[in-house]
C-alpha cells in the first residue's frame, strides 16, 4: 500500500493564470482518512488531481510510494489512485452501468471472472447491482453520482480519492458512501475526501486537513480541528465547526465534533 | 402565485410515471421546499413548474399549471421564462456557455429581458455583491471551481429579479458561507414578493428559509404543511429524508438517556451562539 506525499506543491493554471495550489507540503500515509475541507476555490479539486497525474505540478513534487509521480503516466498512476470526480458527467460515457464499471478493471487486465466478481462487488457496494443494463442516463443524478463511485471501486485501487462524493445524495446515499469509505479503509486502502459536509467530514475521517488560498492552514483531528481555539481561524476559511462542536462548547465541554461524542459527553458529565 | 392541480408527468418513452396527481399552490412571498429519497420525483416538479416538461423535454403532461392564475398551457417557452426560473442541480448546465467573464455570464440573463442598460448593471452588481463573487468577475465561467460555478450560476438568477424561483439543490457544491449567503438571498427575494419552490437535502438550511415543505415520494405528494412541523414529524425519515441537526440530536440524546432538559438547554444555547455570529 503506498503512501503519498506532496513537496512544495504549486500549481499554476495556464490559462487565466490562477494560482490554485500555492506552495503544499502534505504527507498522507497509507490507510490513512483524510478529508479535505476549505472554501469553495480554495485549491482543493486541483490539489487532488495531482495524485493521480490528471494534474502536474507547475513546481514542487508528488510522490507516489516514495516515487516521483512526474515519471509516471496517468494510466500508470491510476493502478494505484483512482479518483472520482465531483461532476460525474465528466466520468460517465458508455450505454449501460455494467460497461462503464467494467472498464476501469478492463484496463488493468482484469479479464473473465476476475472482472466479473469486481464489477458485482463495486454495483453492490453502492446498491447499483439491480440496475446493470440500465443506460447511465437512465439514472438519476445521485445514481450517476454513485456509478461513477462504482466504477473507481471496481479497480480496487490502494489509494481513493472522492471529490465531494456526498453532494446530491439522499439520506441512504450518503449512508452507502460511508459504508463504501469504512469498508475500504477496513482492507487497508486509504481514503481522501473533499467534502463541504462537516458532519460527514467529523464522523468518518481521523484527519482533516484545511485549504485556503492554495495552502493548508490547519490540519489535525477533527477534535483539533474543531476545537474552539480554532473557530476563528476556520470563520477566516469561511469554514464553521458542525453542531455539536458547537454545542458542546456551549455547554463547556472539551471538543465534541461528532453526535456520539457530544451525547457521550452530555451523558457523561451531566446525566 | 404558481399553482399545480393535479399535474401527473411522464417523460417521453418512460413505461411510468415520474410525478402522479400533485397538486400545489405557491403563494407571492412563499418559499416552498421540496424533500423526498432521490428518484421521487423532485427534479421533475422542478422541470414542471417551470414549464420546461413538456414544452422542451416532451414527455406526458396531465392536470393543470397556472401562473398568476393563468392556466400555462399553450404557452411558449421563452415566454413562460420570464415569468419563471429555474437553477439546475447542476451549474455547468445553468451558465450560458456565450459569456467569457463571470460579469458577462450574470448580465447574461438580465440582458435578454429586453430592460434598459442602467438597469442590467444595477442588477449585476447587487447580485455580484449578494453572493460575494467580486473577486471571480474577470474569470472564465468554464475555469471556475465547481462551487464557484454554483455561485455564479445563482447570481445570474438573481439578477433576472424573477417573481417566481425555482431552485434544485441550489447549495449541494457550496461552503457553508455560500450556503448561508444563498439563503440570506433567498429569504430577501421573497421578502420583495417572489414565490420560490427550492428542493434540497440539507433539511438545516430548509429550516432556515421556508415557510412550507412538502415531501414527494414516488412522485406523490406525501406530507405537506408548515416547515417546521412536516420537517420534525417522524415520518419523513421513513421517506428516506434526513432529520433536522436538533430533531436527531434530541433522538440520539434520549436513546442514550441523557435528560430531555439537558438536550434542550443545550440546543437553546447554540442557538444564541448561531445568533450572535
Amino acid at each position: 500500500m503506498p503512501d503519498l506525499a506532496l513537496e512544495g506543491l504549486v500549481h499554476v493554471y495556464r490559462e487565466g493564470g490562477v494560482r490554485a495550489v500555492d506552495g503544499v507540503d502534505l504527507h498522507i500515509g497509507a490507510g490513512e482518512r483524510v478529508a479535505i475541507i476549505g472554501q469553495n476555490g480554495s485549491g482543493k479539486s486541483t490539489l487532488v488531481r495531482h495524485l493521480n497525474g490528471l494534474l502536474r505540478p507547475t513546481t514542487g513534487r508528488v510522490l507516489v510510494d516514495g516515487v516521483d509521480a512526474a515519471g509516471r503516466t496517468v494510466a500508470q498512476l491510476a493502478r494505484s489512485v483512482g479518483l472520482v470526480f465531483q461532476d460525474p458527467d465528466r466520468q460517465i460515457f458508455a450505454g449501460s452501468v455494467r460497461t462503464e464499471v467494467e472498464f476501469g478493471p478492463r484496463n488493468l487486465g482484469l479479464r473473465g471472472d476476475e472482472l466479473r466478481s469486481s464489477v458485482e462487488w463495486a454495483l453492490a457496494a453502492v446498491g447499483l447491482e439491480s440496475d446493470a443494463k440500465t443506460n447511465p442516463y437512465d439514472l438519476g443524478a445521485s445514481r450517476r453520482k454513485l456509478l461513477a463511485l462504482a466504477s473507481v471501486l471496481a479497480m480496487r485501487t490502494a489509494v481513493l480519492v472522492l471529490d465531494e462524493p456526498t453532494t446530491g445524495q439522499d439520506e441512504l446515499g450518503v449512508q452507502r458512501v460511508r459504508s463504501v469509505i469504512d469498508d475500504a479503509h477496513g482492507q487497508g486502502r486509504t481514503v481522501i475526501a473533499i467534502s463541504h459536509d462537516m458532519r460527514f467530514v467529523a464522523e468518518g475521517f481521523e484527519r482533516v486537513v484545511v485549504m485556503h488560498s492554495g495552502r493548508v492552514v490547519l490540519e489535525g483531528a477533527p477534535e483539533r480541528v474543531f476545537r474552539r481555539d480554532a473557530w476563528d481561524q476556520l470563520a477566516s476559511t469561511f469554514l464553521e465547526p458542525p453542531l455539536p462542536a458547537v454545542i458542546g462548547d456551549r455547554m463547556g465541554l472539551e471538543s465534541t465534533p461528532t453526535d456520539a461524542m457530544l451525547i457521550r459527553a452530555l451523558s457523561r458529565e451531566l446525566g | 402565485m404558481l399553482t399545480l392541480e393535479g399535474v401527473s408527468y411522464r417523460y417521453a418513452g418512460a413505461t411510468r410515471a415520474s410525478l402522479r396527481d400533485v397538486s400545489l399552490t405557491l403563494r407571492d412571498g412563499e418559499v416552498l421546499g421540496v424533500v423526498g429519497r432521490s428518484e421521487a420525483g423532485k427534479s421533475t416538479l422542478c422541470l414542471v413548474v417551470s414549464g420546461l416538461a413538456p414544452r422542451t423535454l416532451g414527455g406526458t403532461l396531465s392536470g393543470r399549471l397556472l401562473i398568476d392564475g393563468r392556466d400555462a398551457a399553450g404557452r411558449a417557452m421563452h415566454d413562460m421564462a420570464s415569468d419563471v426560473a429555474i437553477g439546475f442541480q447542476n451549474p455547468g448546465t445553468q451558465l450560458s456557455g456565450v459569456a467569457t467573464t463571470v460579469y458577462e455570464e450574470v448580465a447574461f440573463g438580465p440582458m435578454n429581458l429586453g430592460i434598459g442598460r442602467d438597469q442590467v448593471l444595477r442588477r449585476t452588481e447587487s447580485s455580484i455583491d449578494a453572493l460575494a463573487i467580486r473577486v471571480l468577475v474577470d474569470r472564465d465561467p468554464d475555469r471556475l471551481s465547481g462551487g464557484q460555478q454554483q455561485l455564479v450560476a445563482i447570481a445570474g438568477l438573481l439578477a433576472l429579479a424573477p417573481r417566481h424561483l425555482i431552485l434544485d439543490e441550489p447549495t449541494a457544491q457550496l461552503d457553508p458561507a455560500g450556503t448561508r449567503l444563498v439563503s440570506d438571498a433567498i429569504r430577501r427575494l421573497a421578502a420583495g414578493g417572489a414565490s420560490i419552490l427550492i428542493v434540497e437535502q440539507k433539511v438545516d438550511l430548509l429550516a432556515g428559509v421556508c415557510d412550507r415543505v412538502m415531501a414527494l415520494d414516488e412522485g406523490r405528494v406525501t406530507l405537506e404543511g408548515q416547515a417546521e412541523s412536516v420537517l420534525a414529524n417522524p415520518a419523513l425519515h421513513a421517506l428516506g429524508v434526513a432529520e433536522p441537526s436538533p430533531t436527531r440530536l434530541r433522538r440520539l440524546a434520549t436513546e442514550a438517556g441523557v435528560a430531555a432538559r439537558t438536550i434542550e438547554v443545550a440546543l437553546s444555547r447554540a442557538a444564541t451562539e448561531a445568533a450572535d455570529a
